[in-house]
């Protein structure tokens, strides 16, 4: 056997583990949610039949899926931005030669050991409207269906600011001493030279983050889940939530088309992430 | 002169206050669910729940354990976890090594195909992946629980990073000294490329720990839950022992923020590879 069959044969061997897993699913799941778009099953999943592809157009004009994506999206503006505001706010009150920085930067970056969940019972203990600390204030109130999302959106917000405060920080670090000494030679004040010099420079760092928290916020669930079950009244079931109510038999193929849709949406947005990676891995050769 | 000897000294001051500032603001919630955790909770509704703790009983922690059979929900995180990562970290590897210094047909194609499946998160597929583990009868089982998570595109990325930035000349040296691809990959290519072998390891720890909406589907039993959906019956106990669910909040967290006070340097790194200067 020539060297290169066999280079070929290690290296389609050196994948398959990989691929098994990708395959079963990843891809074949993929196929499964048409699938089963395109069918309606009985309630027990005994039967069923076919209902062709006008579902689609129904679902995703639907209450259900405009409702939940409408809530999905008004929580990606009340985390994003908000997120990274105080993301950069954090890393650059951080990011100087002090004694003792050290213990700040741990601090900042210190809710990165909370996961979702307990992130979302951190904030029970502050926003539950019977016991929560704050319960009784009412811009994030989660009894109140017009204020609940934001109650919800602020432990999200709480949760990834170590995320984002270490990401900022490391864009920050990054720039060479020798760009501020030369704005601050040209008579460039702190905001000035903030606005001017180090935001644009970081400014590759900020999209990056914006996307990852669009993302994550997309995914939301857990959130949800743990502080208000979805409610009051429905006024916190995310995209996801609601998918991850449809897994009954007769909701499936619902479900199934509404996932496609978040599908759809985490597409357009990984697409925007992997154009700016590919243009992030350029820069660096 | 005095200005400019002082000047300084007050601006560190000044940041010095702002910066506990905002440690204070960040360290709050969880101050409060400290606070919570150890105070007597009908005591402490009665005192008006104040910012301090009321009665405080230190044994809310051991109790979350006995009471909550936390114990039993730390092993089934650890299992899962463990399993997790180390699969991901040899899956990614042989496929990032493959990408990097083996020449086949499609190769450039397959990778797309690989990087594809970071748009199919976990929450878009879980229906049909719910199906796919009640059908083999994984509901309620560690093969359930990790299978999904054997392989990441992510790791195959990170690794091939790593991988390419090994000159090419040091596999021809040593496949003309005679050794394989697996000894190249043992001896040369994973020792040199170890921090980033670190901090995506970090990661995939960080995340599988972490993890919460496939577990809360594939799980009905409580035996089976992992640390984190454990959390989730705190909203369901009675007042008077939520201080309990608490504590098991802070215990969960634990081992994490240990980890993130002694491996700081690789799991920053591993969050901002591809974030700064990819």
């Amino acid at each position: 056997m020539s060297r290169r069959t066999r280079d070929a044969l290690v290296g389609y061997a050196l994948l398959v583990p990989s691929a098994v897993i990708f395959v079963w699913f990843f891809f074949y799941p993929l196929v499964r949610l048409f699938v089963m778009g395109l069918h309606q099953q009985n309630r027990t999943g005994t039967a069923e039949r076919y209902v062709g592809w006008s579902r689609f157009g129904d679902v995703l004009t639907g209450e259900q899926f405009t409702e939940g994506l409408r809530i999905s999206a008004t929580y990606v503006l009340y985390t994003v931005p908000l997120g990274l505001v105080l993301g950069v706010l954090l890393a650059v009150a951080a990011n100087r030669r002090l004694k003792g920085i050290k213990v700040f930067q741990t601090i900042f970056s210190s809710t990165i050991a909370s996961s979702v969940a307990v992130a979302s019972v951190v904030f029970f203990v502050l926003l539950n409207p019977q016991i929560g600390y704050f319960s009784s204030v009412k811009f994030f109130s989660l009894s109140d269906p017009d204020t609940a999302l934001r109650g919800v959106a602020l432990s999200s917000v709480w949760q990834n600011l170590g995320l984002t405060f270490v990401i900022v920080l490391a864009g920050l670090q990054a720039i060479p001493d020798e760009v501020d000494e030369a704005a601050t030679l040209d008579g460039y004040g702190p905001v000035r030279r903030f606005f001017r010099v180090t935001l644009p420079l970081i400014s590759p760092t900020l999209m990056f983050l914006a996307v990852v928290l669009v993302i994550f916020a997309l995914q939301a669930f857990a959130q949800a889940d743990i502080l208000t079950q979805g409610g009051p009244v429905g006024a916190t079931e995310t995209l996801v939530f609601k998918i991850f109510r449809s897994q009954q038999p007769i909701d499936q193929g619902t479900g199934s088309i509404m996932a496609l849709g978040l599908f759809g949406i985490t597409l357009l947005v990984s697409l925007a992430q992997f154009l700016l990676l590919e243009r992030r891995v350029h820069y660096g050769n | 002169m005095g200005t400019e000897l002082f000047q300084p000294t007050w601006k560190k001051v000044a940041w010095y206050a702002v910066l506990t500032a905002l440690a204070v603001v960040i360290l709050f919630p969880v101050y409060m669910t400290f606070v919570r955790a150890i105070s007597q909770p009908r005591a402490y509704v009665l005192a008006g729940q104040p910012p301090w703790p009321v009665h405080p009983e230190w044994d809310a922690f051991s109790r979350a354990f006995s009471l909550g059979d936390l114990g039993r929900k730390f092993l089934v995180s650890a299992v899962v976890t463990t399993v997790i990562v180390a699969a991901q970290l040899t899956t990614s590897t042989l496929a990032a090594y493959a990408f990097t210094f083996l020449q086949f047909p499609f190769r450039r194609l397959l990778f797309y195909v690989f990087m594809a499946t970071l748009m199919l998160p976990i929450e878009v597929t879980l229906i049909p992946n719910v199906q796919t583990i009640r059908s083999l009868d994984w509901l309620n089982s560690y093969p359930g629980l990790v299978a999904p998570f054997l392989a990441t595109a992510f790791g195959t990325f990170l690794l091939r990073q790593g991988f390419r930035g090994i000159p090419r000349d040091l596999l021809d040296a040593s496949q003309l000294d005679g050794f394989g691809h697996l000894a190249f990959l043992r001896r040369v290519a994973i020792p040199v490329t170890r921090p980033v072998v670190a901090s995506f390891a970090v990661i995939a720890f960080l995340s599988a720990w972490n993890q919460y909406t496939w577990p809360r589907a594939v799980v009905t039993e409580g035996r089976w839950e992992t640390v984190q959906i454990g959390l989730k019956t705190v909203t369901a106990t009675t007042a008077e022992q939520n201080n309990l669910g608490f504590a098991a909040a802070l215990v969960v967290a634990l081992p994490i923020l240990v980890l993130l006070i002694v491996l700081q340097r690789q799991i920053v790194r591993g969050l901002t590879a591809g974030a700064v200067k990819g």
